[in-house]
């Protein structure tokens, strides 16, 4: 497992491929890897965004995401995961999140991906601010349920 | 010693400060560290709380050399 939070800019996909190449345990065992990517939209609620703020708690950050990925290794069976999560200020296009599963079968991998990223949306203390085109600011209130249709 | 007290995003603007210390509390609650740390101001309702890092209730129990985090619903992602 590894977790990393960046202030600047990152690649996830350069990201996957160093920890992949890292992983030489892994070669051979995996069958199924699961990408999650979360970037920044330059809309939200019917609004323009410019750029936005995030903030988060360091230390309870590390804390929380290790809970939750632990508890993902318990209930299903996963070979690794990676999570980079940016902090500080971002614009639009700019990778967020990612969530990169290994597993031997596809099932776990996606349902893997998928319980951490539900799971950091309502436990992991990241706070987004946006600054709209209208030059105010406003907190994200709350993140909206990811199975809402 | 003494209990740490930290705010964080838009309650760290209500309340106008990152961090408080409070000096030879002895053991008191959640609830309670936020009131002799806040005597105007009222919890605000959906603010979680945590302690020593970990979700806990406001009726929890702190001790001296703990950290107290009070902060919005969660964001990221």
């Amino acid at each position: 497992m590894e977790i990393k939070i960046v202030e600047d800019a990152f690649d996830p996909w350069f990201e996957i491929q160093q920890f992949q190449a890292a992983s030489e345990e892994m070669k051979g065992k995996y069958g199924a890897t699961s990408i999650f990517v979360g970037t920044m939209r330059d809309f939200n609620e019917g609004d323009e965004v410019r750029g936005m703020a995030l903030e988060h708690y360091p230390g309870m950050t590390e804390v929380q995401l290790g809970k939750i990925i632990s508890e993902a290794m318990k209930k299903w069976q996963v070979i690794d995961v990676l999570l980079v999560h940016r902090v500080g200020a971002l614009f639009p296009n700019d990778p967020i999140v990612l969530v990169a599963v290994w597993s031997s079968h596809r099932g776990d991998a996606f349902d893997v991906s998928r319980f951490i990223m539900e799971a950091l949306k309502s436990k992991a203390p990241f706070w987004k601010k946006e600054i709209l085109a209208s030059a105010t600011e406003r907190w994200v209130i709350k993140n909206t349920d990811g199975y809402k249709k | 010693m003494s209990i740490k007290v930290r705010y964080f995003a838009s309650l760290k603007e209500i309340v106008g400060r990152s961090e408080d210390v409070l000096e030879n509390v002895g053991s008191t609650s959640v609830i309670e560290v936020w009131r002799l740390a806040n005597k105007k101001v009222e919890l605000p309702d959906n603010i979680l709380a945590a302690v020593n890092m970990e979700y806990v209730t406001l009726d929890s129990v702190v001790k001296e050399g703990d950290e107290v985090a009070f902060f919005p619903p969660v964001t990221g992602g």
